[in-house]
């Protein structure tokens, strides 16, 4: 299959393992940024084929994490409430509020939906025009611009009983937050290749500078990383930190202009709290105030008061790189899938999800 | 005037002839059930053994070891690429008892019809079951027709049992697995699960996508007649291939390990699973099992399953390790990197990004 199976090769993999090793001298710990990654970096074992100067640590890019629970719970809410289709990606569905999973409200009754697109929802929206349609608008910028054009679509044809419930989030800020955190090991980053086909990469070069880092724009596929982490390794071993496009096949320089008009003219950035590592300036999207009326927690008075995160879960430390997932004692103990402490657990693209699918066992067999 | 209009004009005492849609009275034992089988179920299914006028089938079976099994059938929609609720239920029962290595007799079928459902829909369900009945050489021999209210149901729930001969001594079981056996997976995987979610979300993607549904009892009887003795087989139904042999892999107190890149996986259900994020290992099968059996009967297994058109793509995925330690299935994955899998928490759901 193209574009897969020569991302897959297993003789391009070893000679980029085998130039990894050719170059480094020194310990370096590389941050890839997106929950997708990660995902591959796990599921393939490509940490274990890297160099063991090389610390791979796993980043905040996982929408599905980094959405705090007090917005699960207003989701929870709006579900519960008899006029409302509450439409939502798959993923979402089983993530923890304070109480219970929006699974578990659809199994009480309530009228839950998983949806490919936001676009679909506006379809049952028309549908349904007795009905409250909500659609849980969660993610980066890579959903962002879909979710406009459902606002945008909704706003043309005059539709009245459709509205989205916004958690949107931005890669750059939170990056920042990473990097001036106090205690900060990331050295260098992959940064999220699909992201950067929507936004381009122009956000990328004040942080390099500023804090010195190498921030290369990876793809998703086996290759794609591990071209991504020796990019990285040649920066840092040569003392350069710049901006550079592994994922050129995917990624342009300027992102997708039309994508980035149409979130703009919908969404205006706004300071957003995220789950595990609190409040982040300007970290995320709101509806601007043209659109207010698409907007679910304004037209259905939802309170957002903040939750506070299970005590045991160290689910920021990971999110940050300050920690990896089975260096939690409640791992795969008192947190697993069916029940999560927190939401790092739940999502296919959690890092502590990821460990116990792939990696939880061989712990099981080394404590054993 | 179409009956539906006859039907929704003033009340009136007569009992209704006939209707294009189900009807609660079709499940009350009066005249409308008693047209509904006479003129559908009782056609579709006639044979000398099938219960007519009398409450139970009456059977004759062959001496020795029967198996029997049941399994229920919910699947939406009730048509999809590939088959539909009615030759599912038949395949699937049928091939519960092919994986015990029995010979598939006779079946029983009921159904829970939704009042509202079109009339025309139990037909070619039903002549969809007589169809797969007739390829897979068993009887369908008994049954029942229930209703519920519009809204309670689904449009149709199909449940099968059925009864097969076991015509060997053998006993499968993942206990009698031994270091070394080989493990053969019988077609590619992933069809069926990636057919049904493609076609109840309205998903279109370049290269169509048919579920593999299909009866497997005759690649079986025939592996048994070529003098095989498998330790065991399971079809690769509900959490698909990795989950029947991470049971195996369990119960039998096995480790196991098959190689990615011998999994056979076609180019639409690859594609498929990549854009929604899904493992093909994990996904359903309705026409697909895998077997371990002693190495020097690999090839002629997969000689005689590919003669078979369900199993033509039947290949060798892997080998049984160890037996007498914990039960795990490791998996080889195209880069060599070993890794174990494990069942899956809850169902696979699509990814947001």
């Amino acid at each position: 299959m193209k574009y897969i199976d020569e991302y897959h090769d297993a003789a391009a993999v070893h000679k980029l393992v085998a130039a990894l090793r050719a170059t480094v001298t020194q310990p370096w710990t590389i941050m890839e940024v997106c929950g997708g990654q990660t995902h591959a970096i796990v599921k393939y074992g490509l940490d274990e084929l890297l160099p063991p100067e090389i610390t791979l640590v796993h980043g905040p890019g996982c929408p599905v994490c980094v959405t705090p629970v007090e917005i699960i719970d207003q989701a929870i809410t709006l579900a519960q409430r008899p006029e409302v289709i509450f439409c939502s990606f798959g993923d979402m569905l089983r993530v923890p509020g304070s109480a219970q999973d929006l699974l578990a409200v659809k199994a009480a009754g309530g009228d839950v939906r998983m949806c490919y697109s936001p676009l679909d929802a506006l379809t049952i929206a028309r549908d349904h025009p007795d009905r409250e349609v909500v659609f849980f608008a969660v993610g980066f910028e890579t959903t962002a611009p879909a979710n406009a054009m459902a606002v945008y679509q909704a706003a043309r044809s005059g539709l009245t009983n459709f509205s989205i419930l916004v958690s949107h989030v931005l890669v750059p800020p939170a990056m920042e937050a990473v990097l001036s955190a106090p205690h900060n090991r990331v050295q260098g980053f992959l940064a999220a290749g699909h992201v950067c086909t929507v936004m381009g990469i122009d956000a990328y070069h004040p942080l390099a500078t500023r804090y010195g880092v190498p921030i290369v724009v990876t793809g998703f596929e086996p290759v794609d990383i591990l071209d991504g982490v020796f990019c990285c390794v040649r920066q840092l071993e040569t003392g350069r930190a710049e901006v550079e496009n592994q994922y050129a096949r995917a990624v342009r320089t300027e992102g997708n202009p039309r994508a980035r008009q149409l979130i703009a003219d919908v969404f205006e950035v706004q300071p957003r709290r995220w789950r595990g590592m609190g409040e982040i300036p300007a970290s995320g999207l709101g509806l601007r105030p043209a659109y207010a009326r698409f907007d679910a927690a304004t037209r259905f008075a939802l309170d957002a008061l903040p939750v506070a995160d299970s005590g045991e879960c160290i689910s920021g430390l990971i999110l940050q790189g300050l920690k990896k997932p089975h260096e939690c004692p409640a791992f795969a103990t008192r947190c697993t899938p069916e029940h999560p402490l927190g939401a790092t657990m739940v999502s296919s693209e959690g890092a502590c999800a990821a460990y116990y699918r792939y990696r939880a066992r061989h712990a099981e067999d080394a404590s054993s | 005037m179409s009956a539906d209009e006859r039907e929704s004009g003033p009340a009136c005492p007569l009992p209704v002839a006939s209707s294009a849609t189900i009807r609660l009275a079709h499940g009350g034992g009066g005249r409308l059930m008693h047209d509904l089988l006479q003129d559908i179920i009782w056609p579709a299914f006639a044979n000398p053994a099938a219960e007519t006028d009398c409450d139970s089938a009456t059977l004759c079976l062959p001496p020795g070891r029967q198996a029997f099994t049941t399994d229920s059938f919910v699947v939406r929609p009730t048509f999809f690429p590939g088959g539909d609720i009615g030759k599912l239920a038949v395949c699937g029962t049928v091939n519960d008892l092919a994986m015990v290595g029995a010979r598939p007799l006779y079946l029983s079928v009921g159904f829970i019809l939704e009042e509202g459902w079109p009339v025309d829909d139990l037909r070619r369900v039903v002549a969809s079951m007589r169809a797969a009945a007739d390829a897979a050489q068993v009887q369908i021999v008994t049954g029942d027709t229930k209703v519920v209210d519009h809204g309670k149901g689904d449009g149709i729930y199909v449940n099968t049992s059925g009864v097969g001969v076991l015509e060997h001594d053998l006993t499968l079981t993942p206990a009698a697995l031994q270091p070394g056996d080989v493990i053969i997976v019988s077609g590619d995987v992933g069809r069926h699960g990636m057919a049904v979610m493609s076609a109840r979300e309205g998903l279109a993607f370049e290269q169509a996508l048919e579920s593999d549904c299909a009866a497997l009892a005759a690649p079986v009887q025939a592996l048994l007649a070529a003098g095989c003795t498998p330790r065991v087989m399971r079809d690769c139904t509900r959490g698909g291939l990795a989950t029947a042999l991470i049971e195996i892999a369990r119960t039998g107190g096995a480790r196991l390990r098959i190689e990615g890149r011998a999994v056979p996986v076609t180019a639409a259900v690859r594609g498929a699973c990549e854009l929604l994020g899904m493992d093909p290992l994990y996904v359903a099968n309705e026409g697909c099992f895998c077997v371990v059996l002693p190495p020097d009967q690999a090839e002629r297994a997969l000689t005689v399953l590919r003669r078979d058109p369900a199993c033509a793509r039947a290949v060798h995925i892997g080998e049984v390790l160890e037996t007498q330690t914990r039960g795990q299935l490791w998996y080889r994955n195209e880069l060599g990197v070993d890794r174990i899998l494990d069942w899956l928490s809850g169902e696979q759901l699509p990814r947001i990004c």
